[in-house]
């Protein structure tokens, strides 16, 4: 028999098993993957259902949703939103253009690989994924929380030199707030 | 001594039931939104799981001192109050007993000032953040609250002075004497309180104040995790407790648990259901919509008191 509770407490068996039952979606929405929230959360793909809901602001968000390529610009903002949500949080990150800059592989402006700048924990690859792969992904996440292997933030900050110095290269003007978490 | 203790007892079983009730009342008006949009929708249990979930966030943004007081406010005033509302009848047998009440002659007065320390919790502590979001929201809540306090404090104007009380416990005595509803005695301060009601509820016409679209969830946007937890906690007791007021007083109370659930679900359903065929007002014409018909209706409730 395989221990389903993975060596965790019972507190903690409970508390992932919340998390993953309820997760608040910051949505940014950069790119074209953006359509596809719409359609993922409303009547026809119902990710309510999941406890998958919309968040208004970072702070009350568990998911951050990276929809598509990211200019060097909304890469700014999307650190600071990152930075802004609260422990535990998840990234997901949508399409080609996340996971090696797509077709936008050699423009001047965009990153290439997300990765490098904020952790992520699951890729939903396609141009554009459909809901149905869009929920297949948050599947993935909720699986990957049950375990409790989803570890984002320690991740990021453990690791912050690292992610701060391949910030530092692409954002030119480096104006931001420090934030204590 | 042991009376105290078993009146300790009770305000806790009191508080637990309101906390238990506002939450399954707002997980069912969730799933039922979703079945008339056509969506499977989540369980009726998804509140609690929310509520678990955010209390178990690893790390929570401290704002300064009144930002970290805001939702112990906002708990406070909402078991404060819970304290002063009759929640079964006092007549009613063992019940009574075990749903205890700080009742006194003028309890009603003395609501009308301490419904409203749950809002102004929050908008003390929505300043403090310094997100201009919310001192948006706080003005469009304020603004909206002086709304929907004129038909409410008319309707209760109008009941306090044709039956000579200012307590709640008095005018469930009445109702029981007549043997009539006072939504049926006072059938224009009813409904001037049912549209109050639609106001206090912050269903769809009237979601000014959290607005996601534009304010960004407007107070608590910058209230996140164990913070926003505690501010659903507080919120869904007062949910319980508007309910359970006008419950008292213009459906005559209840003698039984299922019967108050019955009365309250009853009425929890008409602001939800006033919100599923109504898009958003804005500030200005929610403000216009109650000084409109529902002041209306509480000042002919008035005159009719006083004829």
């Amino acid at each position: 028999m395989e221990n389903k509770r993975n060596s965790q407490t019972i507190a903690e068996y409970i508390k992932n098993w919340s998390r993953k039952h309820s997760l608040f979606i910051m949505a940014y929405g950069t790119g074209c993957g953006a359509i596809e929230i719409p359609a993922t959360l409303t009547s026809r793909y119902d990710a309510e259902r999941l406890g998958i809901r919309g968040a208004a602001t970072p702070r009350q968000a568990d998911v951050l949703l990276i929809t598509g390529y990211l200019a060097t610009k909304t890469l700014k903002r999307v650190i600071r939103v990152y930075e802004q949500m609260q422990d535990p949080k998840y990234v997901i990150a949508f399409g080609s253009c996340t996971i090696n800059g797509g077709m936008y592989y050699d423009s001047y402006n965009t990153i290439n690989v997300l990765e490098k700048y904020i952790p992520v924990d699951v890729y939903i690859n396609g141009c554009m994924p459909r809901p149905e792969a869009v929920i297949a992904g948050f599947q993935q996440l909720q699986d990957k929380i049950a375990r409790g292997e989803a570890d984002n933030g320690t991740r990021y900050k453990e690791n912050l030199e690292w992610y701060r110095a391949n910030q530092h290269r692409v954002i030119k003007n480096w104006r931001m707030p420090d934030y204590n978490w | 001594m042991e009376g105290i203790g078993l009146k300790i007892l009770g305000a806790l079983l009191t508080t637990i039931m309101a906390f238990a009730v506002g939450m399954t009342y707002g997980g069912i008006t969730r799933k039922l939104t979703a079945r008339v949009q056509n969506r499977v929708g989540p369980t009726i249990w998804q509140n609690f799981i929310d509520l678990v979930k955010l209390q178990s966030k690893k790390t929570n943004i401290y704002h300064g001192v009144m930002g970290h007081f805001a939702p112990m406010w906002i708990i406070t005033a909402a078991m404060t109050v819970l304290m002063f509302i009759p929640v079964l009848h006092p007549n009613s047998t063992w019940y009574s007993t075990w749903f205890p009440n700080l009742t006194f002659h003028g309890d009603l007065i003395f609501l009308l000032y301490m419904m409203v320390f749950g809002s102004l919790g929050m908008a003390l502590g929505a300043g403090q953040t310094g997100n201009p979001n919310s001192a948006i929201g706080v003005t469009r809540g304020l603004s909206q609250m002086v709304g929907f306090e004129i038909p409410f404090v008319l309707a209760l104007v109008a009941l306090m002075v044709q039956y000579k009380t200012t307590s709640i416990q008095d005018i469930m005595a009445i109702q029981d004497q007549s043997g009539v509803w006072m939504m049926f005695s006072n059938p224009f301060s009813f409904l001037a309180a049912l549209f109050a009601s639609l106001g206090m509820f912050r269903y769809s016409p009237f979601d000014i104040v959290g607005a996601p679209a534009e304010l960004a969830s407007g107070p608590v946007s910058e209230f996140g995790g164990k913070y926003l937890g505690v501010m659903m906690t507080g919120g869904s007791i007062f949910a319980f407790i508007k309910l359970t007021l006008y419950v008292d007083l213009f459906m005559g109370g209840a003698y039984s648990i299922p019967e108050l659930l019955i009365k309250t679900f009853a009425l929890y359903m008409v602001p939800v259901f006033y919100g599923w065929v109504s898009p958003r007002y804005r500030t200005e014409q929610a403000i216009r919509y109650f000084w409109g018909w529902p002041t209306a209706l509480g000042i002919l409730g008035v005159i009719i008191a006083v004829w």
